[in-house]
């Protein structure tokens, strides 16, 4: 099936001023913690009037474990497996932004077939974790999750592949400072191969029931719009920016890991509203499909791991540095400094999603609840990573 | 984009009475960062998202640095007498450097696509209540940062519009991220406390006198 973006007329949504019976009594109602769509443990305070949201804070910090001051209490390899904990939808590329931190702070060389091996994990990483946000947006949006285990169904074929490549499905530890941890033999890149050849059916199936469905289009379209000026202002990153027309791509613009090796285009969301924001994941997922073809072609053979590197007692020179990528949700950023001992002065998160809620109330203000949790499934937050 | 020096001269002459410095950063990674003062800070920030050459609108990352009283060890050439002759002799001495809180603002620019360029402020000294400028009006994405550095370690940034705690519940009292940071003796939570933990423990017990008289019995016994 080729699969053709047929451009559909919007539906014009009717006005979302109503009369309010309550004569403007605001009524407080704390979307709490404890809720099915609220993608973890997220709390949202909201004044409505009648069904319209007037006023919207966000409330989080349940799930915050201090990872900041853990890092500074643990060595520089320690702290790894604790940032697969950070967004654990993917794992992959927050081990791969901690790993491109220290690196730059230390100047340590990677070769050749372990920056190979590290784009094609995090492609597979946000194949995955695009696949997951469509599902669970429509679940939000009353599917009831018969989509959200079409993608799962996807998703655990890559994490078996990660599974079998480092022992773990999802908090793999697997990027090590000057390579990777474990090789992918020739049998792994040979199911790699599969999985991605087969991954556009996949995409087609979740773009009919996406992009035709005319519940998604009424709900998705003209909901949430958030402009250009505002985003980029707000520190926005990641699809939710790229759906307000901005092309800001850290894969392109620091070109980092190998990434200028690889041609793939950058999809633009036209409106920035809440359906642009879904379709920049199903174009995406394209897009890494693309590129996860040329790299499993071109990876070449050679070692994994920079071999003039000390794991032990790895202490890099005094200094900051600040290293980020583009991960699934945004711009993953590390920052350290560092004085010279084992474990890092300052370690600081730069945590997408977290960022990307500040937004939240000017998207929601003006609509109903019911666009609530849709404007929010859209913004694509994990716990892990607003708290940290 | 132009160096560091080009933007600090430039900032300087935009924002008269501004003072810039260079902070060094010793390692591999050459990411020189720009100290303001605060007082001009706002304004500085200002030129620094609106000159057209520049252009920095996103700001990529607000971080929070706690900096304890240090003491650096520098050589300094003295003029000492020495067999009667005035000689430049190396000596070591050591500074004291009075610590302070610091925030770090990473810079890009989605327009012309470039950066980082890092701005840090750095309040007077580690007290509580330390005060800083809030970028948020230039930068809204130092909202919420802006907002956990509060929460984690107490400085109170200026003109934020909503300065309240964001990870920690409202009524916690500590900043956890500082570096004297102690964890709170609380041990009323643990279910079943016993050794060293229960010695801790019986501090905090309120002293329960039985009900019954049932002291009085084995005082009576004892006794």
């Amino acid at each position: 099936m080729t699969a053709t973006i047929q451009t559909l007329e919007p539906i014009e949504r009717p006005p979302t001023t109503m009369g309010s019976r309550l004569e403007g009594e605001l009524m407080e109602v704390s979307m709490g913690p404890q809720h099915p769509s609220t993608h973890g443990v997220f709390r949202m305070n909201v004044a409505l009037e009648g069904e319209i949201v007037r006023k919207l804070k966000p409330v989080f910090g349940y799930l915050h474990r201090n990872h900041e001051k853990i890092g500074e209490t643990v060595s520089y390899l320690g702290s790894m497996p604790y940032t697969d904990r950070l967004d654990y939808f993917c794992s992959m590329t927050n081990n791969w932004a901690y790993a491109l931190s220290v690196e730059k702070l230390a100047e340590i060389e990677v070769p050749e077939r372990a920056q190979y091996l590290r784009v094609i994990l995090a492609e597979l990483t946000r194949l995955q974790n695009h696949a997951s946000l469509l599902g669970f947006l429509l679940s939000d949006m009353g599917a009831w999750g018969t989509p959200l285990m079409y993608a799962f169904r996807e998703r655990e074929k890559i994490l078996d592949l990660f599974e079998s490549l480092s022992g773990s499905r999802m908090m793999c530890d697997y990027m090590r400072f000057g390579g990777c941890r474990v090789d992918a033999g020739p049998d792994w890149m040979e199911r790699a191969k599969k999985i991605v050849d087969l991954f556009p059916r996949f995409i087609d199936e979740m773009e009919n029931l996406v992009v035709g469905n005319e519940i998604v289009i009424a709900r998705t379209q003209n909901v949430g719009k958030l402009s250009a000026e505002l985003a980029i202002n707000a520190g926005i990153t990641g699809p939710m920016l790229r759906a307000c027309g901005v092309n800001y791509d850290v894969r392109k613009v620091d070109g980092y890991g190998f990434y200028p090796r690889f041609k793939f285009r950058i999809p633009l969301g036209e409106h920035g509203d809440t359906y642009d924001r879904l379709m920049m994941r199903a174009l995406e997922m394209r897009e890494s499909v693309g590129i996860l073809k040329q790299a499993l072609e071109q990876v070449p053979a050679g070692p994994i791991m920079n071999p003039k590197m000390k794991i032990r007692a790895f202490r890099p020179p005094v200094g900051e540095a600040y290293g980020r990528i583009e991960a699934p949700k945004g711009e993953l950023g590390f920052y350290l400094i560092s004085d010279g001992g084992t474990n890092p002065y300052r370690y600081r998160v730069r945590p997408p999603s977290f960022i990307n809620l500040t937004v939240l109330e000017d998207l929601c203000l003006g609509h109903t609840v019911a666009d609530v949790m849709v404007i929010l499934g859209s913004v694509d937050i994990v716990m892990g990573e607003v708290d940290r | 984009m132009e160096t560091l020096d080009q933007i600090k001269a430039r900032a300087e002459a935009a924002v008269p009475g501004a003072k810039i410095d260079i902070v060094p950063n010793p390692g591999p990674a050459q990411q020189l960062s720009l100290l303001i003062d605060n007082e001009h800070a706002l304004a500085v920030a200002r030129f620094l998202r609106v000159d057209p050459a520049l252009r920095l609108d996103f700001c990529s990352n607000v971080t929070g640095v706690d900096w304890l009283d240090r003491t650096v060890k520098k050589t300094v050439k003295v003029k000492k007498i020495l067999d009667g002759e005035e000689k430049e002799v190396d000596e070591m001495t050591e500074e004291k450097i009075p610590g302070y809180l610091e925030a770090v603002y990473h810079l890009y620019s989605m327009t012309h696509k470039q950066g980082p360029v890092i701005i840090r402020m750095r309040t007077t000294d580690r007290a509580a209540g330390s005060r800083l400028p809030s970028l948020t009006s230039i930068w809204r994405s130092a909202e919420f940062q802006e907002r956990e550095i509060f929460d984690l370690y107490g400085i109170r940034f200026e003109g934020h519009p909503d300065l309240r705690r964001i990870l920690m519940w409202d009524e916690f009292v500590d900043h956890p991220m500082r570096k004297d940071y102690r964890e709170p003796d609380d041990y009323e939570y643990e279910p079943t406390p016993h050794d060293d933990v229960l010695e801790r423990a019986k501090q905090h017990y309120a002293s329960r006198p039985q009900l019954d008289g049932a002291e009085k019995i084995t005082d009576a016994v004892k006794g």
